[in-house]
């Protein structure tokens, strides 16, 4: 992957989160938490300058980072799809969803498609498993979802803006 | 609540929000604001009803009214008739599964009748954004009690008589743990509430904090009281968005009314509460994981001892509980440790949450004494196999535990008889499974989670669990041999006997269980290469037959990699090549034509 150069206003959101945690390397998730919500993921290039401000090692913190499923190195595409794989999804077929969905874009799990609209991740149990399988576009839940409305739900979210898509 | 004529309930929990909840609470207020009603009939959300299944869900009070299903659009003959003129809503009320009937009071639905809703209490009942419901239902009063009249080690022996064991699976006695924090001698002891539910498909824990976030609130002041602590630390997932929201309005408003911060009710005693997030990682349920994820590291477990009791978060006495555990305390204080004792079998006292998922009518949330059997619980408050489909078995325990076939439908439930049968009480996580889900399939599924989650900290697990997994795809995809069975086994009790910590020492359970229960269907993938349960795509085979087919082309037109071919009205054919074994075909088909071998 090519290196990314930051701009000073990049570096100046990351140190001015550090700084709001005392730049104390205990407070490392929290600070990764806020840093992912503004700038969407955490590249390479940004860890190295959270290292130097809470003056622990990039190692460290690159050590963090790829521990937890929740921080993600590649930036999401727009509008990022998680297909739920928590048991009572999958018993009530994620997987055939989460199949449909990596023919349809042409993408694995972990990877945008080329115009950066949509990536696709799984999750575990958003705790709706009433309405299984679920599938979350952005914030939106669709619940009891099929192979067969794979297609529309994508369809919603092509045309620029989503328009009012039917959930559950 | 006192002053308003009618209550209407909206749920607010997670699967009612995501299907338009919020939109039906809103249109409610309008609509009665256009009437002039505002002032005499209230609306609020409240947290879980637990009855997710038919969500989302209105409750009107003071009649006890339960409407189900409830559009957006609903809302305004919900109002025109039943608040206007009194009439109910009858397309909306529940219907009874068996009778047909509409039911009009919850206390008439099979799905409450047999539960008991301790650490539930306040769920579906409250405004969780709201601590005077709170209060009003005798919230915050076990504190108080405690802070001015029970000395900490007299809560500490009502809390060991009362029985109650730690409910995030362990059962470990909690009144015992507190008591060895209380020991511990130090200048700074903390008390941390784990609420990282990582068990997939469980979300018990999320409707406490969700619905009744107060409660968990109240007991931990409660034992930081009597371990003689004044920091507490809730630890949550951040895919909870809901549920920490709600927690910190419960915070704020707590210390608004004095009930956290310094010298709490005029007694001298302080306690405050603060909120960390974890970052997705299943083995930070573990005490000492999560408190390495607490201090800002990765989520490895350690050897205990120590255990955190002695040597905790940033190397003090630490006492970490589940949710759920803290929701039973301050009714245990209220109501007396007798009372909670006298509900449950001889070692395991009070209720248990447990999540209803799967293949059963009534997905939900459900509190239920121990020592009911599995039995009530499906057939009684899950209303039966969905589809009128055979159960198989019940999954509890999550990726830690083991199956429970028919033969265990009336063994009463508890943590030891669970452990007996081969699987173990978990958090709460309860999957039913039905004649179509291949138990090996099973097995791998919550291994690939296992896989996943593994810190890979040590060999066993790391390693070990990556090569029963190939074992099991193998098996699954028709390569198997019989003696991969063996070991299966063998590897499994390597694993077992050798990880360091509960993930590593419980992966390999969802095979053992399954190799156990069901080893004719293991036999079956690897002798004949059949699934019994015709649910590994690999060793499927879908064909059309030819007497049956019209010719009506509904396959032909929705198979999506253009593997069927046929003229209109003539028999169809699939081109075994490029079929994907989708199933897509045999769902459209209306003739019954499309054939699996």
């Amino acid at each position: 992957m090519p290196g990314i150069k930051l701009s000073e206003k990049t570096i100046g959101i990351i140190q001015q989160v550090c700084a709001d945690f005392r730049n104390e390397g205990s407070e490392l998730i929290n600070v990764l938490h806020q840093v992912q919500s503004k700038l969407g993921y955490l590249p390479a290039e940004v860890q190295e300058v959270i290292a130097k401000e809470l003056n622990i090692s990039v190692a460290k913190v690159y050590g963090v980072v790829t521990f937890y499923s929740f921080f993600t190195m590649i930036p999401m595409g727009e509008h990022p799809i998680s297909i739920c794989m928590g048991t009572a999804c999958y018993v009530r077929g994620s997987e055939q969803v989460l199949a449909e969905f990596k023919r349809q874009l042409s993408i694995e799990v972990g990877q945008s498609t080329p115009d950066n609209k949509f990536s696709l991740n799984c999750l575990r149990c958003v705790g709706a498993c009433g309405l299984a399988p679920v599938v979350m576009v952005g914030e939106k839940v669709f619940g009891r979802v099929s192979p067969q409305m794979v297609k529309s739900i994508i369809a919603e979210y092509k045309g620029g803006c989503a328009v009012e898509a039917k959930s559950a | 609540m006192a002053d308003y004529n009618m209550h209407i309930l909206v749920c607010g929990g997670t699967g009612c929000k995501a299907s338009q909840s919020e939109l039906i609470k809103s249109n409610f207020k309008t609509r009665l604001n256009e009437f002039g009603l505002s002032d005499e009939i209230q609306v609020i959300m409240t947290g879980c009803f637990g009855f997710c299944e038919k969500g989302p869900i209105v409750k009107i009070l003071p009649d006890n009214t339960f409407y189900t299903q409830v559009t957006p659009e609903d809302v305004f003959e919900i109002v025109e008739e039943h608040v206007i003129k009194g009439r109910k809503v009858e397309r909306l009320l529940y219907k009874d599964p068996e009778s047909k009937e509409h039911i009009v009071d919850t206390k008439g639905m099979d799905f409450y009748k047999k539960q008991i809703r301790i650490a539930l209490r306040n769920c579906g009942f409250i405004n969780p954004e709201n601590i005077e419901e709170y209060i009003g239902r005798d919230g915050y009063a076990a504190l108080g009690t405690c802070l001015s009249e029970i000395t900490p080690d007299e809560v500490i022996r009502m809390i060991k008589d009362s029985g109650l064991r730690g409910r995030g699976g362990g059962g470990f006695p909690t009144g015992l743990k507190w008591e060895l924090t209380r020991k511990s001698v130090s200048d700074q002891k903390y008390v941390v509430c784990n609420a990282d539910e990582g068990d997939p498909g469980a979300f018990m824990d999320r409707s406490i904090l969700e619905g009744d976030p107060h409660s968990v609130l109240e007991a931990m002041a409660i034992c930081g009281y009597c371990i003689g602590a004044d920091k507490g630390l809730v630890y949550i997932r951040a895919e909870y968005p809901l549920a920490i929201e709600r927690l910190k309005i419960a915070i704020n408003q707590a210390r608004e009314y004095g009930l956290l911060g310094n010298d709490i009710l005029g007694t001298g005693f302080s306690f405050d509460v603060e909120i960390r997030y974890g970052a997705g990682a299943f083995v930070c349920g573990e005490e000492t994981a999560l408190i390495h994820s607490m201090e800002g590291k990765r989520g490895e477990p350690t050897v205990k001892p120590p255990f955190p009791a002695e040597k905790g978060y940033n190397g003090k006495p630490t006492n970490v509980n589940n949710v759920e555990t803290f929701a039973n305390i301050p009714v245990i204080i209220n109501k007396g440790a007798e009372w909670f004792a006298s509900i449950g079998t001889a070692n395991s006292k009070g209720t248990k949450v447990f999540a209803l998922a799967g293949k059963i009518n009534n997905v939900g949330l459900i509190e239920v004494p121990m020592g009911i059997t599995l039995r009530e619980i499906i057939y009684d408050i899950g209303g039966g196999i969905k589809d009128g489909r055979e159960f198989k078995a019940v999954q509890t325990g999550g990726p830690s535990g083991g199956c429970l076939t028919k033969s265990f439908l009336d063994t009463p439930i508890d943590y030891d008889n669970l452990v007996a049968a081969g699987s173990m009480m978990g958090s709460g996580g309860m999957i039913v499974l039905d004649d179509s889900d291949c138990m090996v399939a099973i097995a791998k599924f919550y291994l690939e989670f296992t896989l996943d989650e593994s810190c890979g900290k040590c060999t066993p697990c790391r390693i070990g669990n990556k090569r029963l997994y190939e074992i099991l795809e193998k098996i699954t995809e028709g390569n198997g041999k019989v003696e991969d069975l063996n070991r299966l086994r063998m590897l499994s009790s390597v694993i077992k006997d050798t990880s360091l910590c509960g993930l590593g020492q419980t992966s390999p359970n969802p095979v053992l269980s399954t190799l156990d229960h069901f080893y004719d269907e293991y036999l079956s993938h690897v002798t004949s290469h059949k699934c019994i349960a015709g649910q590994c795509k690999a060793l499927m085979h879908y064909s059309i037959d030819v007497d049956k087919c019209t010719g009506c082309t509904l396959c032909f037109r929705n198979c999506p990699v253009g593997a069927i071919s046929g003229e209109k009205r003539a028999s169809h054919y699939i081109d075994q090549s490029l079929c994907i074994k989708c199933g897509v075909c045999f769902a459209k088909c209306k003739f019954d034509a499309v054939l699996i071998a």
